[in-house]
């Protein structure tokens, strides 16, 4: 690791003006992806790092029925908020499912949203193909085989998850970002942050340089809507997903009036399954509606050796989180 | 300032490029230290300050062995950049004595055998004393889940949840 400087931002204006300035410098706000990256890793270089942290970006204000979450807002405070717990059951099951108390304490919603993948072959040097790491030089989870890999919005040329429990629900909401850059000020829904990695894996984002989102905007959820979030994994806590799954229904008797579908564990990027979505909406909340609805979810999956099972995964997943919050089978 | 490979320069002043001067407050007592802008919380306490109750296991987040308390709350202490904690309050397993008594988890601790080799126990105290701060130690599986940041790879798990479910019990009554 090469020796970096490091800057404490006193407003945002003068950190967003820092890192636009110089391309070799970055943001470090709880610093749980990009510290082991940049120290531990030595995957990405940085030769000065913006602390944000301070900034005043941290808490959340409700303005009608939108709460507005500060970038800088911990994992934890935002589990915590009281209209998250008694309006957003999805967003506060997500967050708390997520990694351990000592990461969410110091993982901000701003950095979770641009954390980087846990693909093993781009966080090891040793590994020669990666072509997000390395533009054109391959794509060692489809050679050699994977796990923790996506099966939606992938292709040979990169099967890198995005691994956000949060991003799920927070797609299935519409949750839209404001962005402070050094030219524009401009607000877009998450999903469209997102660039999945078609050709060129290295770009993830619709983000430039020095860019810094400020602020997420959460839309609530309909008073008597039900939602939920599962999580399949490995081991039943701190861990990856496998497979998981983000649902809000709105029920009129034993009827799907609406529904909202997102699924984690599976993407290049938080994955909402619109499709899906057109499949309940109006139906019938029955095990026979569930299993057509997750069969339009996973549509061409691209599996290498080792991610087939996602597949069938995946949409037992959406079968049983559909079951859980329509109180089919609870 | 030129740095030679295999050689750590003497830092005497901050003002430089890639150095920092940082004060905080470790177990109550001030800190003051001039550091590489890379070093971590964690290395600043174990090799700067000389507090090695604060261990280093996996050094990259996953196990919890560097668990210390930051302005109440418990982080990882190997993700943390000590120039990030300027002006800040760290609480270390060096820190939860009071007047030469053992703080009740650490006694819990040793009543439960809630530890083997040892390793991972400062942090999974450290843990477990912010766990019973969130209110998070109200059956088996809460802390199960709550504590499940804390890796023991003697497998000591057992007593480690009955430890701090006496605590616990004992805060409650």
């Amino acid at each position: 690791m090469s020796p970096f400087e490091y800057v404490r931002a006193e407003d945002v204006d003068g950190a967003v003006a820092m890192v636009s300035a110089d391309p070799g410098a970055s943001f470090l706000a709880g610093g749980t992806t990009h510290l082991d990256l940049l120290l531990k890793d030595a995957i990405i270089t940085s030769d000065r790092l913006v602390d944000i942290t301070r900034l005043p970006l941290r808490g959340i204000t409700r303005v009608g029925d939108t709460l507005r979450i500060g970038a800088m807002t911990t994992m934890e405070q935002l589990a915590a908020d009281s209209v998250v717990t008694e309006r957003l059951p999805l967003v506060r099951e997500a967050l708390l499912l997520s990694a351990s108390t000592q990461l969410r304490n110091m993982a901000t919603i701003g950095g979770n949203l641009l954390q980087r993948t846990r693909c093993r072959y781009f966080r090891d040097r040793t590994v020669a193909a990666c072509n997000k790491r390395l533009p054109g030089s391959g794509c060692a989870a489809v050679t050699y085989g994977a796990r923790m890999h996506a099966i939606l919005g992938a292709s040979e040329h990169c099967i890198a998850l995005h691994a956000s429990d949060l991003c799920v629900a927070l797609v299935a909401l519409d949750a839209r970002v404001h962005i402070e850059g050094a030219v524009r000020q401009y607000t877009i829904p998450l999903t469209e942050l997102y660039v999945t990695p078609g050709d060129h894996p290295h770009i993830e984002n619709v983000l430039d340089h020095g860019d810094l989102i400020t602020r997420v905007e959460l839309p609530l959820l309909p008073l008597g809507a039900r939602s939920g979030y599962l999580k399949v994994r490995d081991r039943t806590s701190y861990e990856f997903a496998l497979t998981s799954a983000a649902a809000a229904l709105v029920m009129d008797g034993d009827t799907i009036a609406s529904a909202r579908l997102a699924l984690g564990g599976v993407g290049t990027v938080p994955w909402r399954a619109r499709d899906a979505e057109g499949v309940l909406t109006g139906a019938p909340a029955t095990v026979e509606t569930f299993r057509a609805a997750a069969e339009a979810a996973i549509q061409n999956p691209f599996t290498v050796r080792g991610t087939e099972f996602k597949v069938e995964l995946a949409k037992r997943t959406i079968v049983r989180i559909l079951e859980t919050v329509s109180g089919v089978n609870p | 300032m030129t740095i030679q490979p295999g050689t750590s320069p003497e830092l005497t002043s901050a003002g430089q490029p890639g150095v920092v001067d940082v004060e905080f407050d470790v177990n109550a007592t001030a800190c003051q230290l001039t550091l590489d802008s890379s070093v971590t919380l964690l290395d600043a306490l174990r090799e700067h300050l000389g507090l090695v109750g604060t261990k280093k296991g996996c050094d990259q987040g996953a196990c919890g062995a560097c668990t210390v308390h930051l302005d109440g709350k418990r982080v990882l202490s190997c993700l943390t950049l000590a120039a990030q904690c300027e002006g800040r309050k760290v609480t270390t397993i060096e820190g939860l004595a009071r007047d030469g008594e053992l703080h009740p988890m650490q006694a819990a601790f040793i009543r439960h055998d809630g530890f083997q080799c040892g390793y991972c126990t400062a942090g999974q105290i450290m843990s477990a004393v912010a766990l019973l701060e969130e209110g998070r130690a109200g059956s088996d599986a809460e802390i199960r889940e709550f504590m499940s940041g804390n890796l023991c790879r003697c497998g000591a798990y057992p007593n480690i949840v009955a430890a701090i479910r006496e605590v616990a019990a004992a805060r409650r009554a």
